[in-house]
């Protein structure tokens, strides 16, 4: 699923709120999150996760843990969310590909982008580490979004949602660094 | 040194109706010893994550104690799991690691330090009762009180190679084999 064409439609928006975001993820039934830290993310989302009383963070030392920790939390009927940098999730790869794609388990990542230009398709990047991610997401057949203001984060439960309810992985880019009053 | 398959024998006498999560050369055997038990859970394809799934699983279903089955060359491809379950310090959860020195499932190589000590890095990642463990008359009178403890506990199994070669995953990771443990979890066995 590309959806990135959501960010032409959304570039007159310039904020993307992270107290937003994080509504979402808990309106999708998310109450874990497992998270390596990420400067794009740092101030907006993670420790707005880290001080809300309905979340319980996990701060991990490796992004590969976070498919392990999420998968046994699905057996469990627990919702986790996957917190990343892109290059994380670049590092976290042969994970992905056995937790995530071969078992067809539940995973949601939200994956940081990193010093992406704000309203533009990371394919467009100058930074190849950035160019790579869509095309792998598509490659493993993970459905993905990708947003860039607050007009996009109305999409971001439905697709948390559908994650658990069919049991695949999917993935929310986050293509500005989301604010937090 | 003790007989990894002799250890396994002797846990599978005093195991009940934990989780058990195994992996690699530990999860075959340990299957060729309780091929019917339900909630048996083989880490999958992504080598060193056992005892993250075990961490989930024990998050996930608290009133289910979690013995994760790890092998030396595994968790050293995720050393850092065990500062993590020293943060989060799951109280159902217990590590056994066989250490044998060698990736046996990878042909039979060294881990890069043999003697690396894995109770002390268990112990300064926050993991405060990591015990040793080399003679399986210890073992089998402790074993008991160890899967009795409040977790974490982590325990290093000093144990001799086992046989080298290609072994059979194709059982233990059978999607057949994730249905029925899910199953038997949500009947509440």
């Amino acid at each position: 699923m590309d959806v990135s064409t959501g960010a032409a439609a959304s570039q007159s928006t310039e904020q993307l709120r992270g107290p937003a975001i994080v509504a979402a993820i808990k309106a999708a039934g998310i109450r874990y999150v497992l998270s390596v830290p990420d400067l794009h993310t740092s101030k907006g989302l993670l420790f707005p996760i880290a001080d809300d009383p309905e979340l319980r963070l996990i701060r991990v030392c490796k992004e590969d843990e976070c498919l392990g920790i999420a998968a046994g939390l699905s057996y469990g009927n627990k919702r986790a969310l996957i917190l990343i940098q892109h290059t994380g999730f670049l590092y976290a790869q042969n994970a992905i590909r056995a937790v995530a794609v071969e078992q067809k388990l539940p995973m949601c990542f939200m994956v940081g982008l990193l010093n992406n230009e704000p309203g533009k398709s990371p394919r467009e990047s100058k930074r190849i580490g950035l160019r790579v991610v869509e095309p792998i997401l598509d490659l493993w057949g993970i459905p993905r979004d990708i947003l860039h203001s607050d007009a996009d984060v109305p999409r971001v439960a439905p697709a948390l949602r559908d994650a658990y309810e069919r049991s695949h992985p999917t993935a929310i880019l986050i293509g500005r660094r989301p604010v937090s009053p | 040194m003790m007989n990894r398959l002799e250890c396994l024998k002797i846990l599978a006498r005093h195991v009940t109706d934990e989780i058990v999560v195994a992996t690699y050369s530990t999860g075959t055997d340990w299957l060729a010893l309780t091929p019917e038990r339900p909630l048996n859970y083989f880490a999958f394809g992504a080598m060193g994550l056992a005892s993250s799934h075990g961490l989930g699983l024990a998050l996930g279903r608290p009133d289910k104690r979690v013995i994760v089955l790890d092998g030396d060359g595994s968790l050293l491809m995720n050393f850092g799991t065990l500062v993590t379950i020293g943060a989060v310090q799951p109280r159902n959860f217990i590590h056994f690691v066989g250490h044998n020195g060698s990736y046996e499932a990878n042909g039979g190589h060294p881990i890069p330090n043999r003697t690396v000590d894995f109770a002390g890095a268990a112990r300064a990642a926050g993991i405060a009762k990591a015990h040793t463990i080399a003679e399986l008359g210890d073992f089998a009178a402790r074993i008991g009180g160890l899967l009795g403890e409040e977790g974490p506990v982590f325990v290093d199994l000093l144990i001799e190679q086992g046989p080298l070669g290609a072994r059979d995953y194709s059982d233990m990771y059978a999607a057949a084999r994730r249905t029925a443990f899910r199953a038997a979890l949500e009947a509440g066995a």
